[in-house]
Formats: structure tokens, sequence, C-alpha cells
């Protein structure tokens, strides 16, 4: 099991630590509830040094990573980020990510902690097949790079504090390289995964210490709190927010998952499968990604079924909990495209019961 | 994590308290730590007579939902009405106000075959 350089703070603050992809991570310090609505309220700090991050440079790197990914990297401009997928070549997703670009020949990809060694293959071999020197003009620095995420409508105005450029109106999903908290570079990014506006972090594990202790000062005068995996979750939730391994995985397409934003049809865009894809944008899913509120008292769990009004079974749920805001039961689930429609009432099969829910629009959460 | 003396543990992390053979269960400090916060409670087994090891009802909290196993047969007289509107007395005060049902035992025998609370914090160990 795998430690953070953050771990030593987790374990001073009394976090429940559990195994995660490999690392102990903090699942929480004082509640889920707590740390949910000090995020939505005001900033929290969240552990992600677990996120993989793979460097791709070079003449051939563009072509690369437009081969690997679904979104269009010839739109993204020097500065900016890019949310993505990797098609599996059978129709599926590898995993999601974020693609950075610092120029035209260098490319930062961050990929999800559980999948890691298996987008490291994935890629590699691609890079392999298109003549990329693999461990140079590829190279995985998932072990030597450490990140936070702070977050809430505070963040920004704490995080000020820690350097001189003015990051506090920085558009979203952009990011520069800049001198921060007394370290000489940190990758500063205008990204999250709670909706609730702020940043993430990057830089080296020997500046981890350096950071987080600076992150904590900063943000005492707005009470900062710690935030772990299982908030994480719920304000990913809340949001509609597709978590790897629940929503989408190597058997559902970004069109099902309503991905479709990030999936480009552009010219020049020719990713791994693309024809596919557009194929069954054109013919429409047989099945769709959706959100749902419970109607009654439930919480949607993963794996539960979901039924029409006779009972018969029309999709299965893929995440749920209790939103901690609006204290309703959301879930989200694969649900057959003609029961699929907004507003449209299903049933889901909590244990021995049946619970009205409706079909919603993401966010289900609006700040 | 506090496991107080004068109650009786079960392996599904309950707890039991007699007076006469009239009992009060609810989950353990432990267990509560565990689940993390909780949002409702489930119990529709009021009136029933159940056996020991017999589901009484569900536990949901914010990350996952747990069954609750009655640890010895008893005939289920009350659920705890003040966690309708207050789920958290669980996760506050495991042993206190957030009991969760009161319990007419049929066999209290079977109480031998629970655990002290030294026995217990051996088993959590």
């Amino acid at each position: 099991m795998k430690n953070t350089p953050f771990t030593i703070f987790h374990e001073k603050l009394g976090a429940r630590l559990e195994s995660f992809a490999g690392y102990r991570m903090p699942i929480e310090y004082t509640g889920i509830n707590d740390e949910h609505r000090a995020v939505r309220e005001r900033l929290g700090v969240f552990d992600v040094s677990h996120m993989g991050e793979f460097w791709a440079k070079g003449p051939k790197a563009f072509d690369l990573v437009q081969r690997l990914t679904t979104n269009d990297v010839a739109a993204l401009v020097n500065g900016k980020v890019q949310y993505t997928c990797f098609p599996n070549g059978k129709g599926g997703i590898v995993d999601d990510l974020l693609v950075y670009r610092m120029d035209e020949e260098t490319y930062l990809l961050v990929v999800n902690a559980a999948n890691i060694e298996k987008d490291w293959n994935w890629c590699a071999a691609e890079a392999k097949k298109m003549g990329l020197e693999v461990g140079k003009e590829l190279y995985n620095a998932s072990e030597g790079t450490a990140q936070l995420a702070i977050q809430g409508p505070l963040a920004l105005k704490a995080m000020q504090k820690l350097t001189d450029v003015s990051i506090e109106n920085m558009e979203f999903y952009s990011f520069a390289k800049i001198p921060f908290a007394g370290i000489d570079e940190v990758i500063f990014s205008t990204t999250g995964y709670t909706g609730a506006g702020g940043c993430e972090v990057y830089c080296d594990n020997a500046d981890a210490e350096v950071l987080w202790k600076a992150v904590m000062d900063a943000g005492e005068e707005y009470e900062i709190k710690p935030i772990g995996l299982g908030a994480r979750d719920t304000l990913r939730l809340e949001m509609g927010y597709c978590l790897y391994g629940n929503d989408i995985n190597d058997e559902t397409s970004p069109i099902e998952a309503g991905l479709g934003w990030i999936t480009k049809f552009t010219e020049g865009n020719n990713f791994i499968d693309r024809d596919l894809f557009f194929k069954q944008k054109e013919q429409k899913p047989s099945r769709r990604l959706r959100g749902f509120i419970m109607q009654e008292r439930g919480i949607p769990r993963q794996h539960y079924e979901i039924a029409n009004e006779k009972g018969d079974v029309i999709g299965e749920v893929t995440s749920g909990t209790m939103s901690p805001m609006l204290k309703l039961g959301v879930g989200m689930g694969y649900i057959n495209s003609e029961f699929a429609g907004f507003g449209s009432k299903v049933f889901i099969q909590v244990r021995n019961k049946s619970i009205p829910a409706e079909i919603v629009r993401f966010p289900f959460y609006k700040a | 994590m506090s496991i107080p003396e004068n109650l009786k543990y079960s392996q599904d992390h309950e707890w039991i308290r007699t007076e006469e053979d009239i009992a009060y269960v609810g989950i353990t400090d432990h267990a509560q730590s565990n689940l993390g916060d909780i949002v409702f409670i489930e119990v529709e087994t009021v009136g029933e007579k159940l056996d020991k090891g017999d589901a009484f009802g569900n536990v949901e909290a914010v990350k996952a939902v747990e069954e609750l196993y009655l640890p010895v047969a008893g005939e289920v007289l009350e659920f705890n009405e003040e966690l309708e509107d207050s789920p958290d007395l669980v996760n506050k005060d495991p042993y206190g106000k957030g009991w969760l049902i009161k319990v007419k035992l049929s066999n209290p025998a079977e109480l031998d075959d629970l655990m002290g609370s030294e026995a217990y914090s051996e088993f959590i160990q």
C-alpha cells in the first residue's frame, strides 16, 4: 500500500484511511455531511495525489493525444484544459481524463488513480505504433507528482494570498505555471470535481509538505477543512459528474453516457472509435445515462434495478447517495432510451420496495 | 472507541441491554463509526416475532446501507421514534439516545451466547 506525500497530515488529523487504488487515502475526517457542506459553503482541501500524470512531448505529441482522445485537441490553446476520454477500440471507455496544453508540443494528461497502469499500457502501445519514444516522448510522472484540490466558493480568494499572480479572475478550466506558496513553480489550474469552484495544484513530491501547510494557513481565516474521498463522491454526484468504474467503464460509450459534448466529430479529429460513435450518435443509443431524484424516502445504490410503471426492468443504478444539500436520494444509471425522457417517472428497486423517482437534468444541485 | 461493560454484543456489531425480559438493541460505537453519517433507519418489523439473527431493519448511511440483525430471538415491541427526525443520534449517542428497538425476549438464555465488553473489544481489534 502506497502513501501520498500528505498521508502524515491525514494521520495527524485523525482521518479514517482506507485502501483506494493502491493508496492509503483519507475517506473522511469529521463526517461526510460536514465536509460536503464546508466545500459548498466555504472551502475544503483534498489530497488527490493518487491521480496519474502522463506527459506527451515532441513533434508527434499532438497527433498522439488527438488519436487517443475523443475531444478535439486542435481546439485547445496554451494554458487551457480539456475534459475528454480514451475510447477503447471496442466502443467503450478506457478512462476519462483532463488534457493540459502547455505548448504545441507538450501535453499533460491527468488520469484516474485506479486506471494508471491500464491507461499507461494503452497509451504506450498507441505511442509506439505512432513512432513516439516511450519513456521520453510519452512518460509517466504519476509517482513523483503531488496534487491538492482546493474547492469551494472561497477557495480562490484564500489561495490568492499564496501568489502574486492574479488567480481570482482566471477563467474556468485554464492553468498557469506560477510561483506559489514559496515554491518556484506549480501547475495551478482552475479545475475540480465538485462544481463548487476552486483550483487544483500540482507540484513535485518534494514540495508537498510546504504546499499543504501553506494552503491550510491561507485557508484558516475562512475555516478551511480537509475533505475525504467520501465527500468527494457526494459532491461530484450532486453535480452529475461521471465516476469511472461506476458510471462509465470499458462497456459504456461516451454517447450513451451523455458525454457527446466531449466527443467531437470535427474534421481532422480521427480518434479511436470515431466511426462507431458517429454511427451510434446518428442512430441514437439504446440506453442513456440519466440522473433521477427519489420522490419518497430511499437511497439508490449501485446495481439496484430501475423499473418502469409495469415493473419491467429498464435499467440499473450506477451511482447513488443521499444528497447532503437537497436531503433527498439522488442517483444515476443507464435507462432504456424509450423510458429515459426528462420528467419521466421510474421506480428504483430498493430491497423489497419499489420507490418512485423522477428523471431530471444534471446538476441535481445548483449552487 | 466506547464499549460499555454492562452490555452484551453480537458479531454483527449490535449491542443489547436487558431489563428482566425486555431489552433495548442498538448498534455499537464501532459500527456507527464505520458507517459514518447515518441518514435514516428503517424498521418495519414492529409487532413481529423474530428469530435470533433475523434482519429487523436497515440503516442507511450516506455511503452505504447495512442490514440490522436481532442478536437474540424476540418480539419487536417498539422502534425509537426519535430517530425518525434525528437519525444522527445513532452517531452521537449509540448506546443511549441512539437505541434502535425495544424487544421482548423469547429465550433469555440466548444472551449467554453473546460477547461481553472484553470479548467484543478483542473481536473488533
